[in-house]
């Protein structure tokens, strides 16, 4: 009796392989995709990456059945969502802070790709179409937090959309077009839940497939910084390469269990991150009559928005601003270093790095709080080491003194 | 392992230290309020729709949600809270205009259904410990945690009528300055002050419950939420660890 079904089963696989590569999918990116072995606690954040997406785009198409996007309605039918429709709550709890989470992963994952030099050769493809990501994303974040339509979600917008109005000739015109009116408005809540629920999501989701296909051509990078594809067995299987599935899947499995740990327990326990992840003011309906003492984007926007207010003229700032992410896409061409990983790096790029993580934690602080004349000071002596850590990489990392590279992974 | 602690150590420790930072200068009494407590919170809903459903709504709650969570029946409902001719699903608004509100006081009474998440539990208890007289406000009124505030005295004949002690001091720029230190009764209320404090501690425990309806429901979930995803830990480590032998 199993018997015959299995067998039905595997008739069944047969007749779909016959008309799609199924299986060859399968084995291609699953079971005969081999990674390095050698993988550590930063190779998790590309698998939660995708993990967070599924929870957001799952508890977006729920929010969306409820969610109202007029100026009238949003602001109530968010809070009908927390106390009338069955389990709104959790639901947007989860979607609130998935979107910090997101963040949170997205810099790990990004910050493992400049330990290891993982944007270096073959894959600078990979990291361009990564950037795009995070930029995809961060679009996506932005327009998401307009729709609550609190004074934050209000005032953020009419900030940021406003920076547009400091491009010369064109900026009023174009801020204007963003917006459809003159300032923040319906029309501006109606084009941003569109873009929101239908078209970064769908340039997020054709990016991340493109990503994966991209790092399963190039196969991925590891700790030690070495080409596992260049030692390979009699079979052809490299030989500190493992099957992706079952051996990644599983240990992926129990970081999935951590990370879905401290998730619940921000959602259970404190959804609105001590006021970082929702901000007080926002449980204010929208007044564009009544501007907030204080004007802060969420904490994930802060860095750039430090850099932005560190520059005195507003047009330079809002280059800055944009050069502080354009300048990522240009790192697989300003790393000279003839090593990838940091294990093989001299004292040079170790305190190049550190200094770039102080610079950007302490730029994301000072992007949180009041531009006094102190932390516009030090808004600008972070700006600069940020750029600095860009800017002089094709001298420094030439200079740095290396180890020479491994032959084989090692084990620790 | 070391850059690892490192990098933790100032993700995890710099939003902290930020947040200590940002704390409010004023100096808030403690509300010390009880999600839990049910006589405090159907005490508190009876004040609220007393004294400030007149002219605050608290449009996005909804009685019966209310009844359900206090533990109360449609009977008691329409006995204790709900206005005349009331139904039980209608949620909390008022018949005065926003329109007319911003003639009479100058501004419209916000709405008071997620106030709470806004201002704060201790913010609250302190505002309305906090009124004092003052002639020369149109309600006879200050408040010194909200100066200048447009709102009277709402709760006044259950507190009575305190005065500000008030002293004197010079400050860092050579200017003569007034702080508040402390409040003298001058005409008592029903109440006595510490009866007052807590009829004031029940209706913030009421307006914190009413800023977040499922909060209780989130806590008591959390618990069984994290026992399974510990458990799935267990048992994913476990997978990983048999499946990981064969792998050197």
């Amino acid at each position: 009796m199993s018997n015959r079904l299995s067998d039905r089963i595997l008739s069944l696989r047969d007749w779909v392989d016959a008309r799609f590569p199924l299986t060859k999918l399968w084995e291609d990116n699953l079971t005969k995709y081999y990674a390095p072995k050698n993988f550590n606690f930063w190779y998790y954040f590309g698998s939660l990456a995708l993990l967070v997406l599924v929870i957001q785009v799952v508890t977006g198409i729920f929010l969306t059945m409820n969610y109202k996007p007029t100026a009238e309605t949003a602001f109530a039918s968010v809070e009908y969502i927390m106390r009338d429709v069955n389990w709104g709550w959790l639901i947007r709890y989860l979607h609130s802070t998935g979107a910090s989470f997101f963040f949170i992963v997205v810099y790990l994952h990004m910050f493992r790709a400049l330990l290891y030099g993982s944007y270096r050769g073959p894959r600078e493809l990979l990291w361009l179409i990564g950037m795009g990501l995070f930029v995809v994303l961060m679009a996506e974040a932005f327009m998401g937090y307009l729709l609550p339509w609190g004074q934050m979600s209000f005032w953020g917008a009419q900030v940021i959309i406003s920076l547009f109005g400091a491009i010369p000739y064109i900026g009023e015109d174009l801020a204007l077009w963003i917006r459809g009116d003159y300032v923040v408005a319906d029309a501006t809540l109606n084009r941003f839940f569109a873009f929101h629920v239908i078209a970064a999501p769908l340039v997020l989701i054709g990016l991340v497939v493109l990503h994966i296909v991209a790092l399963r051509s190039v196969g991925s990078n590891n700790p030690d910084g070495i080409e596992i594809k260049k030692n390979k067995g009699p079979d052809g299987v490299p030989l500190d390469g493992i099957p992706f599935h079952p051996y990644h899947t599983v240990k992926d499995l129990v970081a999935m269990a951590v990370f879905l740990i401290i998730f619940a327990a921000v959602v259970f326990y404190a959804p609105e991150m001590g006021g970082y992840a929702l901000e007080k003011d926002n449980f204010t309906p929208a007044d564009p009559l009544k501007t907030p003492e204080h004007i802060a984007p969420v904490w994930y926007f802060t860095p750039f928005y430090a850099i932005l207010r560190a520059v005195p003229d507003k047009f330079i700032g809002v280059l800055a601003m944009g050069a502080a992410i354009a300048v990522l896409f240009l790192l697989p061409w300003l790393d000279r270093s003839p090593v990838k990983s940091i294990r093989q790096r001299g004292m040079v790029f170790k305190t190049a790095l550190t200094i770039f993580v102080v610079s950007f934690i302490s730029l994301a602080y000072l992007g949180t709080v009041a531009a006094t004349p102190a932390a516009t000071l030090f808004s600008r002596i972070f700006s600069i080491l940020y750029f600095a850590f860009f800017l002089l990489m094709p001298i420094y990392s030439r200079w740095d003194k290396t180890k020479p590279v491994p032959e084989r992974v090692t084990s620790k | 392992m070391k850059y690892l602690i490192f990098v933790i150590a100032l993700l995890f420790g710099m939003p902290q230290t930020a947040f200590a930072a940002g704390g409010s200068d004023l100096d808030l009494d403690e509300a010390n309020i009880d999600l839990a407590d049910k006589v405090s919170l159907r005490n508190g809903a009876k004040l609220f729709v007393d004294y400030c459903l007149n002219c605050h709504s608290a449009e996005l709650m909804r009685y019966s949600r209310i009844g359900q969570d206090l533990g109360m029946t449609d009977e008691e409902l329409i006995a204790e809270l709900l206005p005349t001719n009331g139904k039980i699903g209608d949620t909390m608004e008022i018949v005065m205009q926003p329109k007319d509100a911003a003639q009479w006081f100058g501004i419209a009474p916000p709405d008071l259904s997620v106030l709470m998440r806004v201002r704060g539990e201790d913010w609250v208890y302190s505002y309305l410990r906090a009124f004092y007289r003052d002639e020369s406000r149109p309600w006879g009124v200050n408040n010194s945690v909200f100066k200048d505030v447009a709102m009277p005295h709402a709760l006044w004949e259950l507190q009575g009528l305190q005065e500000a002690v008030v002293e004197t001091h010079i400050d860092e720029d050579g200017h003569e300055r007034e702080t508040i230190t402390g409040f003298k009764l001058v005409e008592s209320g029903s109440l006595s002050p510490e009866d007052y404090d807590n009829a004031v501690r029940d209706l913030v425990n009421f307006m914190a419950y009413v800023s977040e309806p499922s909060k209780m429901q989130r806590l008591a979930l959390g618990k069984w939420v994290l026992g399974f995803l510990f458990i799935f830990l267990i048992l994913a480590y476990l997978l990983k660890k048999e499946y990981w032998k064969d792998i050197r």
